[in-house]
Protein backbone atom coordinates (compact mmCIF):
# COMPACT_ATOMS: atom_id res chain seq x y z
CA UNK A 1 0.00 0.00 0.00
CA UNK A 2 2.90 2.18 0.95
CA UNK A 3 4.60 1.65 -2.64
CA UNK A 4 1.65 2.65 -4.38
CA UNK A 5 0.92 5.65 -1.93
CA UNK A 6 4.65 6.54 -3.27
CA UNK A 7 4.74 5.60 -6.56
CA UNK A 8 1.35 8.15 -7.75
CA UNK A 9 3.06 9.53 -10.27
CA UNK A 10 4.15 6.72 -11.91
CA UNK A 11 0.78 5.06 -11.88
CA UNK A 12 -0.92 8.21 -13.21
CA UNK A 13 1.39 8.43 -15.76
CA UNK A 14 1.07 4.23 -16.54
CA UNK A 15 -2.42 5.05 -16.55
CA UNK A 16 -2.65 7.87 -19.26
CA UNK A 17 -0.54 5.54 -21.65
CA UNK A 18 -2.51 2.33 -20.93
CA UNK A 19 -5.59 3.99 -21.90
CA UNK A 20 -4.06 6.02 -24.99
CA UNK A 21 -2.52 2.97 -26.25
CA UNK A 22 -5.96 0.84 -26.36
CA UNK A 23 -8.91 3.12 -26.52
CA UNK A 24 -6.94 4.57 -30.16
CA UNK A 25 -6.61 1.21 -31.40
CA UNK A 26 -10.65 0.35 -30.45
CA UNK A 27 -11.47 3.93 -32.32
CA UNK A 28 -9.43 3.40 -35.58
CA UNK A 29 -10.31 -0.37 -35.74
CA UNK A 30 -14.57 0.76 -34.84
CA UNK A 31 -13.72 3.33 -37.87
CA UNK A 32 -11.79 0.75 -40.20
CA UNK A 33 -14.33 -1.90 -39.35
CA UNK A 34 -17.50 -0.44 -40.54
CA UNK A 35 -17.26 -0.37 -43.88
CA UNK A 36 -15.75 -4.05 -43.83
CA UNK A 37 -18.97 -5.31 -41.82
CA UNK A 38 -20.98 -3.08 -44.68
CA UNK A 39 -19.25 -5.31 -46.96
CA UNK A 40 -19.84 -8.45 -45.23
CA UNK A 41 -23.32 -7.82 -45.38
CA UNK A 42 -23.94 -7.37 -48.37
CA UNK A 43 -22.45 -10.34 -50.00
CA UNK A 44 -22.30 -14.04 -49.21
CA UNK A 45 -18.65 -14.17 -51.06
CA UNK A 46 -17.63 -10.80 -49.41
CA UNK A 47 -18.87 -12.70 -45.73
CA UNK A 48 -17.06 -15.40 -46.21
CA UNK A 49 -13.37 -13.99 -47.42
CA UNK A 50 -13.46 -11.29 -44.50
CA UNK A 51 -14.58 -13.42 -41.74
CA UNK A 52 -11.93 -15.69 -42.24
CA UNK A 53 -9.14 -13.48 -42.95
CA UNK A 54 -10.57 -11.76 -39.37
CA UNK A 55 -10.29 -15.05 -37.73
CA UNK A 56 -6.79 -16.15 -38.98
CA UNK A 57 -5.81 -12.43 -37.74
CA UNK A 58 -7.05 -12.67 -34.63
CA UNK A 59 -5.65 -16.06 -34.16
CA UNK A 60 -1.44 -14.53 -34.60
CA UNK A 61 -0.33 -14.34 -30.87
CA UNK A 62 -0.19 -10.94 -29.74
CA UNK A 63 3.75 -11.42 -28.77
CA UNK A 64 4.49 -12.70 -31.93
CA UNK A 65 3.23 -9.49 -34.20
CA UNK A 66 4.33 -7.34 -31.73
CA UNK A 67 7.75 -8.14 -31.99
CA UNK A 68 7.97 -8.61 -36.01
CA UNK A 69 5.59 -5.67 -36.68
CA UNK A 70 8.17 -2.81 -36.25
CA UNK A 71 10.83 -4.96 -38.42
CA UNK A 72 8.19 -5.38 -41.45
CA UNK A 73 6.90 -1.39 -40.92
CA UNK A 74 10.50 -0.24 -40.31
CA UNK A 75 9.07 1.91 -37.23
CA UNK A 76 11.75 2.16 -34.51
CA UNK A 77 11.59 -0.01 -31.75
CA UNK A 78 10.09 1.97 -29.07
CA UNK A 79 7.48 3.80 -31.21
CA UNK A 80 3.95 3.48 -30.03
CA UNK A 81 2.80 2.28 -33.52
CA UNK A 82 4.71 -0.68 -32.59
CA UNK A 83 1.52 -1.61 -30.22
CA UNK A 84 -1.43 0.62 -31.58
CA UNK A 85 -1.36 -1.11 -35.14
CA UNK A 86 -1.64 -4.62 -33.76
CA UNK A 87 -4.29 -3.85 -30.93
CA UNK A 88 -5.86 -2.04 -34.39
CA UNK A 89 -5.64 -5.15 -36.34
CA UNK A 90 -7.10 -7.60 -33.41
CA UNK A 91 -10.01 -5.05 -33.06
CA UNK A 92 -10.98 -4.66 -36.73
CA UNK A 93 -10.88 -9.10 -36.61
CA UNK A 94 -13.03 -8.86 -33.68
CA UNK A 95 -15.58 -6.30 -34.97
CA UNK A 96 -16.17 -7.54 -38.49
CA UNK A 97 -17.94 -9.95 -37.39
CA UNK A 98 -20.22 -8.09 -34.42
CA UNK A 99 -20.94 -5.37 -37.59
CA UNK A 100 -21.44 -7.80 -40.23
CA UNK A 101 -23.95 -9.60 -37.98
CA UNK A 102 -25.70 -6.49 -36.56
CA UNK A 103 -26.15 -5.34 -39.84
CA UNK A 104 -27.93 -8.65 -41.41
CA UNK A 105 -30.29 -8.85 -38.44
CA UNK A 106 -32.26 -5.25 -39.26
CA UNK A 107 -35.29 -6.41 -40.15
CA UNK A 108 -35.95 -6.30 -44.35
CA UNK A 109 -39.27 -4.67 -44.21
CA UNK A 110 -37.60 -1.57 -42.30
CA UNK A 111 -34.62 -1.12 -45.14
CA UNK A 112 -37.20 -2.18 -47.45
CA UNK A 113 -39.80 0.35 -46.80
CA UNK A 114 -36.69 2.94 -46.21
CA UNK A 115 -35.78 2.53 -49.95
CA UNK A 116 -39.63 2.85 -50.80
CA UNK A 117 -40.21 5.69 -49.49
CA UNK A 118 -37.00 7.67 -50.98
CA UNK A 119 -33.71 6.94 -48.98
CA UNK A 120 -30.41 7.04 -50.88
CA UNK A 121 -28.39 4.02 -49.69
CA UNK A 122 -26.00 6.41 -48.10
CA UNK A 123 -28.08 8.16 -45.57
CA UNK A 124 -30.19 4.88 -45.29
CA UNK A 125 -27.06 3.01 -44.00
CA UNK A 126 -26.62 5.96 -41.76
CA UNK A 127 -29.90 7.20 -40.82
CA UNK A 128 -31.49 3.73 -40.82
CA UNK A 129 -29.07 0.71 -40.70
CA UNK A 130 -26.18 1.40 -38.89
CA UNK A 131 -27.95 3.21 -35.43
CA UNK A 132 -30.36 -0.11 -35.48
CA UNK A 133 -27.34 -2.13 -35.37
CA UNK A 134 -25.87 -0.52 -32.77
CA UNK A 135 -27.02 -2.59 -29.68
CA UNK A 136 -24.84 -5.34 -31.65
CA UNK A 137 -21.47 -3.41 -32.29
CA UNK A 138 -21.91 -2.19 -28.90
CA UNK A 139 -21.46 -5.60 -27.43
CA UNK A 140 -18.73 -6.54 -29.91
CA UNK A 141 -16.92 -3.19 -28.45
CA UNK A 142 -17.20 -4.32 -25.09
CA UNK A 143 -15.17 -7.60 -26.17
CA UNK A 144 -12.87 -5.14 -28.38
CA UNK A 145 -12.08 -2.56 -25.45
CA UNK A 146 -11.12 -5.26 -22.59
CA UNK A 147 -9.54 -7.57 -25.09
CA UNK A 148 -6.89 -4.76 -25.96
CA UNK A 149 -6.76 -3.14 -22.54
CA UNK A 150 -5.34 -6.31 -21.60
CA UNK A 151 -3.11 -7.47 -24.39
CA UNK A 152 -1.29 -3.50 -23.82
CA UNK A 153 0.61 -5.02 -21.37
CA UNK A 154 2.46 -7.37 -23.69
CA UNK A 155 3.83 -4.04 -25.31
CA UNK A 156 6.36 -3.35 -22.30
CA UNK A 157 8.39 -6.37 -23.88
CA UNK A 158 9.07 -3.84 -26.08
CA UNK A 159 9.76 -0.93 -23.94
CA UNK A 160 6.29 0.70 -24.65
CA UNK A 161 5.37 0.96 -21.15
CA UNK A 162 1.37 1.02 -19.99
CA UNK A 163 0.52 -1.34 -16.81
CA UNK A 164 2.78 -3.89 -18.43
CA UNK A 165 5.86 -2.00 -17.54
CA UNK A 166 4.75 -2.93 -13.36
CA UNK A 167 5.18 -7.22 -14.52
CA UNK A 168 8.99 -6.46 -16.51
CA UNK A 169 9.81 -4.10 -13.55
CA UNK A 170 8.31 -6.49 -10.39
CA UNK A 171 8.63 -9.54 -11.92
CA UNK A 172 12.49 -10.32 -12.33
CA UNK A 173 13.20 -9.00 -8.93
CA UNK A 174 10.48 -10.95 -6.94
CA UNK A 175 8.75 -7.76 -5.87
CA UNK A 176 5.16 -8.98 -5.94
CA UNK A 177 3.85 -5.50 -4.58
CA UNK A 178 4.20 -3.95 -7.92
CA UNK A 179 2.82 -7.23 -9.92
CA UNK A 180 -0.68 -7.57 -7.97
CA UNK A 181 -0.96 -3.61 -8.44
CA UNK A 182 -0.06 -3.75 -11.97
CA UNK A 183 -3.13 -6.71 -12.26
CA UNK A 184 -5.21 -4.86 -10.16
CA UNK A 185 -4.98 -1.63 -12.26
CA UNK A 186 -5.25 -3.66 -15.37
CA UNK A 187 -9.03 -5.12 -14.49
CA UNK A 188 -9.91 -1.67 -12.50
CA UNK A 189 -9.45 -0.32 -16.12
CA UNK A 190 -11.02 -2.97 -18.00
CA UNK A 191 -14.05 -3.06 -15.76
CA UNK A 192 -14.25 1.14 -15.72
CA UNK A 193 -13.93 1.24 -19.56
CA UNK A 194 -16.52 -1.53 -20.14
CA UNK A 195 -19.15 0.25 -17.77
CA UNK A 196 -18.39 3.46 -20.10
CA UNK A 197 -19.35 1.91 -23.08
CA UNK A 198 -22.11 0.26 -21.66
CA UNK A 199 -23.31 3.53 -20.84
CA UNK A 200 -22.81 4.98 -24.01
CA UNK A 201 -24.68 2.51 -26.20
CA UNK A 202 -27.90 2.87 -23.39
CA UNK A 203 -27.60 6.45 -24.47
CA UNK A 204 -27.56 6.09 -27.73
CA UNK A 205 -30.72 3.61 -27.58
CA UNK A 206 -33.59 4.12 -25.79
CA UNK A 207 -36.18 2.90 -28.20
CA UNK A 208 -34.73 -0.53 -27.45
CA UNK A 209 -35.86 -0.35 -23.72
CA UNK A 210 -39.24 1.28 -24.46
CA UNK A 211 -41.34 -1.23 -22.79
CA UNK A 212 -45.05 -0.99 -23.88
CA UNK B 1 -52.85 8.42 -63.62
CA UNK B 2 -50.76 4.96 -63.94
CA UNK B 3 -50.52 3.31 -66.99
CA UNK B 4 -49.01 -0.03 -67.48
CA UNK B 5 -48.04 -0.34 -71.27
CA UNK B 6 -47.27 -4.51 -72.47
CA UNK B 7 -45.10 -4.47 -68.96
CA UNK B 8 -43.14 -7.52 -68.48
CA UNK B 9 -40.79 -8.73 -65.49
CA UNK B 10 -38.44 -11.40 -66.26
CA UNK B 11 -36.22 -11.97 -63.21
CA UNK B 12 -32.21 -13.47 -63.67
CA UNK B 13 -33.21 -17.15 -62.87
CA UNK B 14 -35.70 -16.92 -65.69
CA UNK B 15 -39.05 -17.07 -64.52
CA UNK B 16 -41.63 -14.61 -65.23
CA UNK B 17 -43.32 -12.59 -62.77
CA UNK B 18 -45.26 -10.54 -64.51
CA UNK B 19 -46.04 -11.31 -68.48
CA UNK B 20 -47.46 -8.31 -70.78
CA UNK B 21 -49.33 -6.11 -68.22
CA UNK B 22 -51.86 -3.80 -69.80
CA UNK B 23 -53.54 -2.11 -67.62
CA UNK B 24 -54.59 1.68 -66.83
CA UNK B 25 -55.06 2.73 -63.00
CA UNK B 26 -58.10 5.43 -62.84
CA UNK B 27 -56.83 8.56 -60.63
CA UNK B 28 -58.74 9.39 -57.42
CA UNK B 29 -60.10 5.72 -57.00
CA UNK B 30 -58.66 2.52 -55.07
CA UNK B 31 -57.70 -0.01 -57.56
CA UNK B 32 -56.99 -3.77 -55.83
CA UNK B 33 -54.39 -6.17 -57.26
CA UNK B 34 -55.42 -9.78 -56.23
CA UNK B 35 -54.25 -13.05 -56.77
CA UNK B 36 -52.74 -16.36 -55.23
CA UNK B 37 -48.92 -15.89 -54.42
CA UNK B 38 -46.49 -16.11 -57.47
CA UNK B 39 -48.99 -14.28 -59.28
CA UNK B 40 -46.83 -10.72 -59.83
CA UNK B 41 -49.17 -8.75 -57.93
CA UNK B 42 -46.53 -7.27 -55.79
CA UNK B 43 -43.45 -7.33 -58.40
CA UNK B 44 -46.34 -5.07 -60.59
CA UNK B 45 -46.90 -2.95 -57.20
CA UNK B 46 -43.30 -2.42 -56.97
CA UNK B 47 -42.37 -1.58 -60.31
CA UNK B 48 -44.51 1.65 -59.97
CA UNK B 49 -41.81 2.95 -57.70
CA UNK B 50 -39.15 1.31 -59.72
CA UNK B 51 -38.41 -0.89 -56.48
CA UNK B 52 -37.89 -3.29 -59.03
CA UNK B 53 -36.91 -2.43 -62.98
CA UNK B 54 -39.61 -3.60 -65.74
CA UNK B 55 -37.85 -6.06 -68.20
CA UNK B 56 -39.67 -4.62 -71.03
CA UNK B 57 -42.72 -1.78 -71.52
CA UNK B 58 -43.54 1.19 -69.94
CA UNK B 59 -44.92 2.60 -66.95
CA UNK B 60 -46.62 5.69 -66.97
CA UNK B 61 -46.86 7.93 -64.14
CA UNK B 62 -49.41 11.07 -64.20
CA UNK B 63 -48.38 11.01 -68.10
CA UNK B 64 -44.57 10.55 -67.12
CA UNK B 65 -42.04 7.41 -68.08
CA UNK B 66 -41.32 6.32 -64.60
CA UNK B 67 -37.61 5.43 -66.15
CA UNK B 68 -37.00 9.02 -66.26
CA UNK B 69 -37.03 9.94 -62.99
CA UNK B 70 -34.83 9.43 -60.27
CA UNK B 71 -35.61 6.40 -58.34
CA UNK B 72 -35.46 8.27 -54.66
CA UNK B 73 -36.86 11.00 -56.23
CA UNK B 74 -39.62 9.36 -58.17
CA UNK B 75 -40.80 7.54 -54.35
CA UNK B 76 -41.03 10.76 -52.08
CA UNK B 77 -43.59 11.11 -54.51
CA UNK B 78 -45.35 7.99 -54.13
CA UNK B 79 -46.99 7.43 -50.64
CA UNK B 80 -45.77 3.42 -49.73
CA UNK B 81 -47.02 1.23 -46.96
CA UNK B 82 -45.44 -1.96 -46.81
CA UNK B 83 -46.34 -5.19 -45.00
CA UNK B 84 -46.19 -5.15 -41.04
CA UNK B 85 -45.68 -1.21 -41.31
CA UNK B 86 -41.99 -1.40 -41.56
CA UNK B 87 -42.09 1.53 -39.19
CA UNK B 88 -38.23 2.47 -38.40
CA UNK B 89 -38.12 0.93 -34.40
CA UNK B 90 -35.76 3.61 -33.32
CA UNK B 91 -37.54 6.71 -34.01
CA UNK B 92 -40.71 7.87 -32.10
CA UNK B 93 -44.05 7.89 -33.99
CA UNK B 94 -43.93 11.50 -34.78
CA UNK B 95 -40.32 11.14 -36.27
CA UNK B 96 -40.98 8.47 -38.25
CA UNK B 97 -43.98 9.72 -39.97
CA UNK B 98 -41.92 13.37 -40.58
CA UNK B 99 -39.30 10.82 -42.45
CA UNK B 100 -40.10 12.04 -46.13
CA UNK B 101 -40.31 16.03 -45.14
CA UNK B 102 -37.30 15.65 -43.56
CA UNK B 103 -36.08 13.99 -47.13
CA UNK B 104 -37.82 16.05 -49.16
CA UNK B 105 -36.13 18.94 -47.17
CA UNK B 106 -38.61 20.71 -45.39
CA UNK B 107 -37.05 22.20 -42.22
CA UNK B 108 -37.71 20.33 -38.91
CA UNK B 109 -40.43 22.29 -37.47
CA UNK B 110 -42.46 21.95 -40.51
CA UNK B 111 -41.82 18.25 -40.68
CA UNK B 112 -42.97 17.65 -37.02
CA UNK B 113 -46.07 19.76 -37.50
CA UNK B 114 -47.36 17.71 -39.88
CA UNK B 115 -46.39 14.57 -39.02
CA UNK B 116 -48.70 16.40 -35.86
CA UNK B 117 -51.19 16.98 -37.86
CA UNK B 118 -50.93 13.35 -39.74
CA UNK B 119 -51.48 11.38 -36.77
CA UNK B 120 -55.03 13.16 -36.38
CA UNK B 121 -56.24 12.73 -40.02
CA UNK B 122 -55.39 9.08 -39.28
CA UNK B 123 -56.79 8.81 -35.76
CA UNK B 124 -54.42 8.57 -33.66
CA UNK B 125 -54.20 10.55 -30.06
CA UNK B 126 -51.22 12.71 -30.07
CA UNK B 127 -50.00 11.81 -27.32
CA UNK B 128 -48.51 8.45 -29.06
CA UNK B 129 -46.60 10.71 -31.22
CA UNK B 130 -43.65 10.18 -28.51
CA UNK B 131 -43.95 6.97 -28.40
CA UNK B 132 -41.42 3.71 -30.15
CA UNK B 133 -43.10 1.79 -32.20
CA UNK B 134 -42.64 -1.19 -30.05
CA UNK B 135 -45.17 0.54 -27.88
CA UNK B 136 -48.17 0.24 -30.53
CA UNK B 137 -50.27 -2.20 -30.99
CA UNK B 138 -50.42 -3.66 -34.63
CA UNK B 139 -53.45 -1.98 -35.79
CA UNK B 140 -52.03 1.62 -34.46
CA UNK B 141 -48.58 0.73 -36.39
CA UNK B 142 -50.15 0.34 -39.21
CA UNK B 143 -52.33 3.18 -39.23
CA UNK B 144 -48.60 5.43 -38.36
CA UNK B 145 -47.81 3.20 -41.21
CA UNK B 146 -50.20 5.48 -43.90
CA UNK B 147 -49.38 8.47 -42.09
CA UNK B 148 -46.27 8.04 -43.08
CA UNK B 149 -47.03 7.80 -46.48
CA UNK B 150 -49.23 10.84 -46.86
CA UNK B 151 -47.34 12.97 -44.85
CA UNK B 152 -45.87 14.81 -48.28
CA UNK B 153 -49.88 14.50 -49.52
CA UNK B 154 -48.46 12.71 -52.37
CA UNK B 155 -51.10 12.00 -55.40
CA UNK B 156 -50.57 8.36 -55.79
CA UNK B 157 -50.68 5.71 -52.47
CA UNK B 158 -48.85 2.17 -53.16
CA UNK B 159 -50.22 -0.38 -50.37
CA UNK B 160 -48.31 -3.69 -50.44
CA UNK B 161 -50.70 -6.67 -48.36
CA UNK B 162 -50.88 -3.27 -45.77
CA UNK B 163 -53.30 -5.56 -43.47
CA UNK B 164 -52.53 -8.74 -43.63
CA UNK B 165 -50.49 -9.09 -40.50
CA UNK B 166 -53.35 -7.84 -38.37
CA UNK B 167 -56.06 -9.84 -36.64
CA UNK B 168 -59.33 -9.89 -38.55
CA UNK B 169 -61.43 -7.48 -36.23
CA UNK B 170 -58.89 -5.06 -36.18
CA UNK B 171 -58.33 -5.54 -40.06
CA UNK B 172 -61.69 -4.45 -40.59
CA UNK B 173 -61.41 -1.49 -38.94
CA UNK B 174 -58.22 -0.70 -40.92
CA UNK B 175 -60.41 -1.19 -43.79
CA UNK B 176 -63.32 0.80 -42.99
CA UNK B 177 -60.70 3.25 -41.98
CA UNK B 178 -59.36 3.75 -45.20
CA UNK B 179 -62.31 4.14 -46.96
CA UNK B 180 -63.21 7.11 -44.94
CA UNK B 181 -59.59 8.68 -45.31
CA UNK B 182 -60.03 7.79 -49.24
CA UNK B 183 -63.61 9.62 -49.23
CA UNK B 184 -61.97 12.83 -47.99
CA UNK B 185 -58.62 12.46 -49.93
CA UNK B 186 -59.49 10.72 -53.26
CA UNK B 187 -56.01 9.41 -53.76
CA UNK B 188 -54.80 7.43 -56.60
CA UNK B 189 -54.56 3.89 -54.75
CA UNK B 190 -53.03 0.53 -56.06
CA UNK B 191 -53.85 -1.88 -53.29
CA UNK B 192 -52.33 -5.44 -53.64
CA UNK B 193 -54.18 -8.48 -51.45
CA UNK B 194 -53.98 -12.16 -51.87
CA UNK B 195 -57.42 -11.76 -49.94
CA UNK B 196 -60.77 -11.19 -52.28
CA UNK B 197 -63.07 -10.20 -49.48
CA UNK B 198 -60.85 -7.55 -48.87
CA UNK B 199 -60.07 -6.50 -52.72
CA UNK B 200 -63.91 -6.80 -52.70
CA UNK B 201 -64.74 -4.44 -49.92
CA UNK B 202 -62.21 -1.70 -51.25
CA UNK B 203 -61.77 -1.76 -54.85
CA UNK B 204 -63.64 0.81 -56.98
CA UNK B 205 -61.45 -2.26 -59.57
CA UNK B 206 -60.21 -5.27 -59.18
CA UNK B 207 -57.83 -6.88 -61.11
CA UNK B 208 -57.13 -10.49 -60.73
CA UNK B 209 -53.68 -12.10 -61.51
CA UNK B 210 -53.53 -15.57 -62.20
CA UNK B 211 -50.08 -17.94 -61.53
CA UNK B 212 -47.18 -16.62 -64.31
CA UNK B 213 -48.37 -13.28 -63.55
CA UNK B 214 -51.19 -12.90 -66.39
CA UNK B 215 -54.12 -10.20 -65.84
CA UNK B 216 -56.56 -12.72 -65.45
CA UNK B 217 -59.79 -9.81 -65.07
CA UNK B 218 -59.79 -6.37 -64.62
CA UNK B 219 -63.17 -5.27 -63.49
CA UNK B 220 -65.55 -3.50 -60.95
CA UNK B 221 -65.84 -5.83 -57.91
CA UNK B 222 -70.39 -6.23 -58.69
CA UNK B 223 -68.88 -7.31 -62.10
CA UNK B 224 -66.15 -9.65 -61.28
CA UNK B 225 -68.62 -11.36 -59.12
CA UNK B 226 -71.58 -11.76 -61.78
CA UNK B 227 -69.55 -12.25 -64.78
CA UNK B 228 -66.13 -13.90 -63.89
CA UNK B 229 -64.05 -13.92 -67.04
CA UNK B 230 -63.10 -17.74 -66.42
CA UNK B 231 -63.52 -20.67 -64.53
CA UNK B 232 -60.07 -19.12 -62.88
CA UNK B 233 -61.57 -16.42 -61.77
CA UNK B 234 -64.70 -17.80 -60.84
CA UNK B 235 -62.65 -20.30 -58.50
CA UNK B 236 -60.59 -17.17 -56.95
CA UNK B 237 -63.50 -15.18 -56.11
CA UNK B 238 -64.56 -18.11 -54.13
CA UNK B 239 -68.10 -19.70 -53.40
CA UNK B 240 -71.52 -17.58 -52.25
CA UNK B 241 -70.03 -15.11 -55.46
CA UNK B 242 -73.88 -15.35 -55.64
CA UNK B 243 -74.88 -14.20 -52.30
CA UNK B 244 -72.39 -11.62 -51.89
CA UNK B 245 -73.03 -10.16 -55.30
CA UNK B 246 -76.06 -9.25 -53.58
CA UNK B 247 -73.76 -6.71 -51.52
CA UNK B 248 -73.73 -4.54 -54.72
CA UNK B 249 -77.73 -3.86 -54.81
CA UNK B 250 -78.80 -1.25 -53.42
CA UNK B 251 -82.23 -1.95 -51.06
CA UNK B 252 -84.04 1.11 -51.89
CA UNK B 253 -88.16 0.64 -52.18
CA UNK B 254 -87.60 -2.86 -50.17
CA UNK B 255 -90.63 -2.94 -48.33
CA UNK B 256 -89.73 -2.40 -44.40
CA UNK B 257 -93.02 -4.09 -42.81
CA UNK B 258 -94.19 -3.18 -38.87
CA UNK B 259 -92.77 -5.03 -36.13
CA UNK B 260 -93.66 -5.66 -32.54
CA UNK B 261 -91.22 -3.94 -29.79
CA UNK B 262 -91.30 -3.52 -26.33
CA UNK B 263 -89.06 -1.64 -24.20
CA UNK B 264 -86.26 -2.96 -21.77
CA UNK B 265 -88.20 -2.93 -18.59
CA UNK B 266 -91.73 -3.07 -19.54
CA UNK B 267 -93.89 -5.52 -16.99
CA UNK B 268 -93.49 -8.73 -18.50
CA UNK B 269 -97.01 -9.45 -18.72
CA UNK B 270 -97.36 -6.48 -20.92
CA UNK B 271 -94.53 -7.47 -23.06
CA UNK B 272 -96.87 -11.11 -23.43
CA UNK B 273 -99.55 -9.32 -24.74
CA UNK B 274 -97.50 -6.83 -27.32
CA UNK B 275 -95.83 -10.41 -28.95
CA UNK B 276 -96.79 -10.47 -32.55
CA UNK B 277 -96.75 -14.27 -33.51
CA UNK B 278 -95.23 -15.01 -30.72
CA UNK B 279 -91.89 -12.36 -31.16
CA UNK B 280 -91.35 -8.93 -30.04
CA UNK B 281 -88.17 -7.41 -30.46
CA UNK B 282 -87.03 -5.19 -27.24
CA UNK B 283 -85.14 -1.60 -27.27
CA UNK B 284 -83.72 0.36 -24.99
CA UNK B 285 -84.45 4.06 -24.44
CA UNK B 286 -83.28 5.28 -27.35
CA UNK B 287 -85.05 3.21 -29.42
CA UNK B 288 -81.96 0.61 -30.55
CA UNK B 289 -82.43 -2.89 -30.64
CA UNK B 290 -81.12 -4.91 -27.94
CA UNK B 291 -82.48 -8.52 -28.25
CA UNK B 292 -85.42 -10.25 -28.90
CA UNK B 293 -88.20 -11.92 -26.49
CA UNK B 294 -90.60 -14.67 -27.38
CA UNK B 295 -93.77 -16.54 -25.99
CA UNK B 296 -91.44 -19.62 -25.38
CA UNK B 297 -89.10 -17.32 -22.96
CA UNK B 298 -91.75 -14.93 -21.70
CA UNK B 299 -93.63 -17.95 -20.25
CA UNK B 300 -91.00 -19.27 -17.75
CA UNK B 301 -90.50 -15.51 -16.38
CA UNK B 302 -91.83 -13.24 -13.64
CA UNK B 303 -91.57 -9.24 -12.89
CA UNK B 304 -89.55 -7.16 -15.26
CA UNK B 305 -87.99 -7.50 -19.12
CA UNK B 306 -84.58 -7.21 -17.90
CA UNK B 307 -81.56 -8.04 -20.31
CA UNK B 308 -81.27 -11.47 -18.73
CA UNK B 309 -84.19 -12.51 -20.44
CA UNK B 310 -83.53 -11.83 -24.02
CA UNK B 311 -82.48 -14.09 -26.75
CA UNK B 312 -79.49 -12.13 -28.75
CA UNK B 313 -80.29 -10.63 -32.44
CA UNK B 314 -78.72 -10.77 -35.83
CA UNK B 315 -76.84 -8.25 -38.07
CA UNK B 316 -78.88 -4.85 -38.43
CA UNK B 317 -80.03 -3.42 -42.30
CA UNK B 318 -79.69 0.32 -42.50
CA UNK B 319 -82.25 1.77 -44.58
CA UNK B 320 -80.43 4.32 -45.01
CA UNK B 321 -77.17 2.76 -46.51
CA UNK B 322 -78.27 -1.43 -46.30
CA UNK B 323 -77.82 -3.81 -49.61
CA UNK B 324 -79.68 -6.63 -50.51
CA UNK B 325 -77.01 -8.42 -49.05
CA UNK B 326 -77.29 -6.92 -45.54
CA UNK B 327 -81.44 -7.10 -45.54
CA UNK B 328 -81.13 -10.63 -46.48
CA UNK B 329 -78.31 -11.31 -43.76
CA UNK B 330 -80.41 -9.89 -40.79
CA UNK B 331 -83.73 -11.69 -42.34
CA UNK B 332 -81.57 -15.13 -41.97
CA UNK B 333 -79.96 -14.48 -39.09
CA UNK B 334 -82.21 -13.17 -37.51
CA UNK B 335 -84.03 -15.81 -34.54
CA UNK B 336 -87.40 -15.05 -35.18
CA UNK B 337 -86.73 -15.07 -39.22
CA UNK B 338 -87.58 -11.02 -39.06
CA UNK B 339 -84.90 -8.67 -40.07
CA UNK B 340 -83.96 -5.68 -38.26
CA UNK B 341 -84.24 -2.52 -39.89
CA UNK B 342 -82.97 0.17 -38.09
CA UNK B 343 -82.07 3.92 -39.82
CA UNK B 344 -78.80 5.59 -39.88
CA UNK B 345 -78.39 6.77 -36.06
CA UNK B 346 -79.52 2.88 -35.18
CA UNK B 347 -83.05 3.17 -34.02
CA UNK B 348 -85.66 0.75 -35.05
CA UNK B 349 -87.63 1.21 -37.99
CA UNK B 350 -89.23 -2.37 -38.65
CA UNK B 351 -88.55 -5.57 -40.60
CA UNK B 352 -87.71 -7.48 -43.51
CA UNK B 353 -88.12 -11.07 -44.69
CA UNK B 354 -86.28 -12.84 -46.67
CA UNK B 355 -89.30 -13.44 -49.34
CA UNK B 356 -89.35 -9.88 -49.95
CA UNK B 357 -85.72 -9.09 -50.47
CA UNK B 358 -85.68 -12.13 -53.25
CA UNK B 359 -89.00 -10.16 -54.52
CA UNK B 360 -86.66 -6.91 -54.43
CA UNK B 361 -84.18 -8.96 -56.47
CA UNK B 362 -86.31 -10.74 -58.90
CA UNK B 363 -87.91 -7.33 -59.86
CA UNK B 364 -84.35 -5.46 -60.39
CA UNK B 365 -83.73 -8.26 -62.42
CA UNK B 366 -86.30 -7.20 -64.60
CA UNK B 367 -85.44 -4.13 -64.77
CA UNK B 368 -82.36 -4.64 -65.93
CA UNK B 369 -80.58 -3.37 -62.71
CA UNK B 370 -78.47 -7.18 -62.19
CA UNK B 371 -75.50 -7.37 -64.25
CA UNK B 372 -76.02 -10.91 -66.65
Amino acid sequence: MTWVLDHLGLLAELTGTHVYLSLVPLVLGLVLAVPLGWLASRSRFARATLLSVSSLLYTIPSLALIVILPGILGTRIIDPLNVIIPLTIYTVALLVRSIADALSSVPANVVAAATAIGYRPLRRFLGVEFPLAVPVIVAGLRVAAVSNISLVSVGALIGISGYGALFTDGFPIGFMTEVVVGVLATLVLALVVDAALLLIGRLLTPWTRAGR
Amino acid sequence: MIEFQAVTKRFDDGTVAVDELNLSVDPGRITVFVGPSGCGKTTSLRMVNRMIDASSGTILVDGKDIRQSDPPLLRRGIGYVIQQAGLFPHRTVLDNVATVPLLSGWDRRKARSRAAELLEIVGLPSELGKRYPAQLSGGQQQRVGVARALAVDPPVLLMDEPFSAVDPVVREGLQDELLRLQDELDKTIVFVTHDIDEAIKLGDKVAVFRTGGKLAQYDKPSELLARPADDFVASFVGRDRGYRALGFLSADGLPVGELASVVLGTPVDQARAALRQGWAVVVDERKHPVGWVSADRLSTVDGLVTEDVLLSGGSLYDVDSGSLRSALDSALSSPSALGVAVDGTGALVGSVTADEVLRALASARDAGEVPQ
